[in-house]
Formats: structure tokens, sequence, C-alpha cells
């Protein structure tokens, strides 16, 4: 794949401000950036209707499977417990609660999963509580992450900011960061307060949900953690809350791959999230998320239609990496210019199919057109 | 006091989707329900500025093509987050296989 290298001189000198009451948003509101107008590929609408279509069929397969799965790698751990024999199944327990339960949260809290919302809702409240994510609060930073995607100071899912922290990436590989913050933001929660930032894009009338929702979860959490301590084994947490840990490494490593490297600040899907072709297995727990770029552009498109999706506006969007180890071997070296060179991004080639990048779109105060180096 | 604007030919819809109308600088939305009835609203979001033209009609919800904001068209109502803000209804009546809307 050939992969173009920017910069954007002009910021330089600015350093990033992520804070999504700092000034880098107020800018981003002033400038148009924020809530701006994006790039879209052209598709005749009687085939867009065609790929929205509900159904409930592939997610109540994937989801029996999913569930069912959970089910019997758990009670084989169990019964295998202490054996070592035991540690395979929880590393496979784990990735279907730390990793799969990540996709499931995402395209349930979209709505696009199943055609019957009670399903959509069912699946989104178990999987928020398993990722400790607020169903509440990440409801609505999500939406923000749709209407503002890597918009420095108003995407409140930036997951690798500039210059990149990579010990912190490290650590989430385990998921200790995030289960850290998860952790924090539950207790504050549950102690009836919520930040600046969740005040921020939380409505007002939603935010004493999020204050109800901490409060259930952290009486299990309690509850778990009291039936450990009085069985005197920490089997409760190996299956409770423990995989979140052990089991995140896969959704991280998918995750990263969305937006990593790319472009900040720009209004078209194409320069700032990445598509990447996965074995079968990976896309199971991804849900074809792997498919990023034709989620952002158009998110009403149920997981299991993107394949279609894909096919149908690929000659309009970058070619996809063919492989999870290609996009880390286009990812990580910009990651490590980063380091240095805050300003470095990764602007991919487009097809000569393809609409040209629209330099007026990106050519805001706060975003001057990038110039190849 | 009614105005009724003449919005677009009633095969113009197809059943269960919707059409965006402007007029003078404003923007519509207009339906045609699986039960052949037409309604219309705004043609904006009221989550964010978004034309709900691109979206997906089930039943008679509404569904945002950005965030995914659920209403009930032929009342307006919210019905699913991020739509939190009702959306506002215009009458419609069909004459002569035109659909009129009273923008009034």
């Amino acid at each position: 794949m050939t992969v173009l290298d920017f910069s954007e001189p002009a910021r330089a000198a600015r350093k990033r401000d992520y804070e999504l009451t700092g000034t880098a948003g107020r800018h981003a509101v002033e400038t148009g950036l924020a809530s701006a107008e994006w790039y879209h590929t052209d598709v005749p609408r009687k085939e867009m209707k065609a790929l929205m279509q509900r159904s409930d069929g592939a997610a109540i397969r994937d989801t029996a499977v999913w569930l069912g799965a959970m089910a019997v790698f758990a009670t084989g751990a169990v019964l295998l417990w202490p054996s070592a024999w035991a540690i395979p199944l929880f590393l496979a327990y784990g990735v279907l609660y730390g990793s799969a339960t990540d996709s499931r949260w995402h395209e349930c809290g979209h709505g696009t999963a199943f055609k019957t919302r009670w399903m959509n809702d069912a699946v989104y409240q178990i999987a928020s509580f398993m990722i400790m994510r607020n169903p509440v609060t990440w409801r609505w930073s999500h939406a923000r992450h749709h209407t503002d995607t890597i918009i420095v100071g108003r995407d409140p899912e930036i997951s690798v900011m500039r210059p990149p922290d990579l010990a912190r990436l490290v650590l989430n590989v385990f998921g200790i960061v995030d289960v850290w913050h998860a952790v924090i933001d539950m207790a504050r929660n549950a102690g009836g307060r919520l930040s600046a930032a969740e005040r921020d894009f939380i409505p007002p009338q939603e935010q004493p949900k999020v204050i109800r929702i901490a409060r259930i979860w952290v009486a299990i959490y309690a509850a778990t953690g009291a039936t450990a301590i009085a069985t005197g084994s920490i089997l409760p947490l190996l299956l409770i809350g423990g995989p979140r840990l052990y089991g995140a490494w896969h959704h991280v490593m998918t995750g990263l791959l969305q937006h990593g490297g790319l472009a900040e600040d720009v209004t078209d899907h194409r320069l700032n999230s990445r598509t990447v072709l996965m074995n079968p297995v990976s896309r199971f727990i991804y849900w074809n998320m792997n498919y990023h770029v034709e989620h952002h552009m158009f998110p009403m498109v149920p997981y299991h239609a993107l394949p279609r999706l894909h096919a149908l506006i690929g000659h309009d969007l970058p070619a996809p990496n063919p492989s999870i180890l290609d996009g880390y071997r286009e990812m990580l070296p910009a990651f490590l210019r980063q380091l240095r060179h805050e300003d470095y991004f990764i602007k991919r080639a487009l097809p000569p199919t393809a609409r040209p990048y629209r330099a007026e779109f990106h050519a805001t105060p706060a975003n001057p057109p990038a110039t190849a180096e | 006091m009614s105005e009724w604007i003449d919005a677009c030919a009633v095969d113009d819809v197809e059943e269960e989707d919707l059409i965006r109308f402007d007029h003078e600088g404003r923007t519509f939305a207009i339906y045609r329900s699986h039960e052949n009835a037409f309604y219309a609203t705004d043609g904006l979001c009221t989550h964010e500025h978004v034309h709900l033209a691109d979206g997906l009609v089930m039943d008679h919800i509404i569904e945002c093509p950005k965030h995914n904001g659920r209403f009930d068209y032929r009342s307006g109502e919210a019905r699913g987050a991020p739509a939190c803000v009702k959306l506002k209804t215009y009458p419609v009546q069909v004459k002569s296989d035109r659909v009129l809307i009273d923008i009034a």
C-alpha cells in the first residue's frame, strides 16, 4: 500500500488540548470544525435503504454463540479449577468477556445489531456492565465521537492522543488503565457526582440514570468481592470483572487500528479512520468493526451488512490494510515518529476511482491544508 | 392561519420511506407509511443538524442517519436517545396525487 507522510507545520508549536472543556474544543466550535458537514461517498438511496435494513437473525445467532461459548468455557474452567488446564479455558472466556463485549456494546448502542428494540437494549446493558462503560455516559460519549470524530477537544473517545503514551497503551493491553478509570468513574457516579466532561456531553435529564446504574454496578461488584472473600477463592473475580483485564487484549488490538496514527481535525473519515481486513475469528469477536471507514461514514448500516457496503463504496476509499499485522506495520512507526514530531500523521493514498480529499473541508484556521513532506 | 404548500407528487415517496423537501430556506421531511398514509415533520434532527431524509423508516419510526436518534414521525415524539426533543410535525393532505403540507 502506498502511504504518504504528512505534517501540519502550522500546529507544530502548539500543545494539543484534548480536554472537552479546554481551548481546542472551544476553538473547534468557533471555527465550525465541531458538528461540521462530513464527506460521504455517494450511494443511491435504494441501495442505502437495502443496506440499512434491520434483521434479528444474524445477531440472535451471533449472540447465542457468544453467550453459549462463554457459558461452556466458564463451566469447564470452574470444573477444572485449580488445575492448569483451566487456564486456556479462562483465556478463551476472557476474550469473549473482555473483548467481544466491546463490539456488542458498540453495535447495540447504535441500535443496529437487532431489529427488535428490546434485544438491542438488553444486550447493550449486559455488554456495558462487562466492558465497564456506564451505558448512559457512553451512549452520549459515542454520539459525540460520531459527530466530531477525532476532533481535538471535542471527541471524548480518542484512544491515542499525541504524543502517544506508549506505557499507557501497553498497560491497556491488559485493561489496566481503562479499568482504573472505569472504577474511579463508577465510584464518583455512585457517589452522586458527574465530572465536568460528563456534564458537557450528557443532557441534564439523562444524568440521574448515570448515577442509578453506577450504584447497581457497585452493588454487583461488592457482592462478587464478598463472595470471593467468603469462599476464600478468586474464582468469582475470574468470572466477573477480572476478564475485563485478562481478556481485553483483542479489543485493544483491533480498537487501536480504528484511528491510530491517522489525521486529527479533519472532516473526512477516509483520513481519520482505517479499514483492515481480518480473519473470521477476529471479525466475529469484533463484529465487523474492522470496516471502520464504512461504519463512520454510514453508522446506520448494521454490522452484518458492512462487507456489502465495503464492496459498494470501496472504489472511493483508501485500500484497506490486508491484515492486522499490516495495520500495525503502518501504525506503530507512526506512533514512534509522533513521539518526536507529534504533528506527524499518515495520509493514506486514494485509488484513482475515488473523489479526491477536499482541501476546503479541512482548511480551517485550526487546521490549514496539509502539504506532503 | 393555514399555508398549504405543494411539496411533492405521491409517487415521489416510496412506501415506508421519506424524502427531503426544501422551501424558502426551511427543510422538511415528507413520509409515506407502510399503510400508505403521508406525514410531514421538520427535516432536521432535533439532536444535531442532520437531515432525516437520509435515515431509515421502520413502521412509524424515523431513525436519524448520524446518531440513530428515533422519532415517531406521526406525533414527532422522541423515541430513542440521543433524540430527546420532540420533532415539529405539520398537517398533510393529498389532492390529485399531490402531497400538500401546511407549514404555517
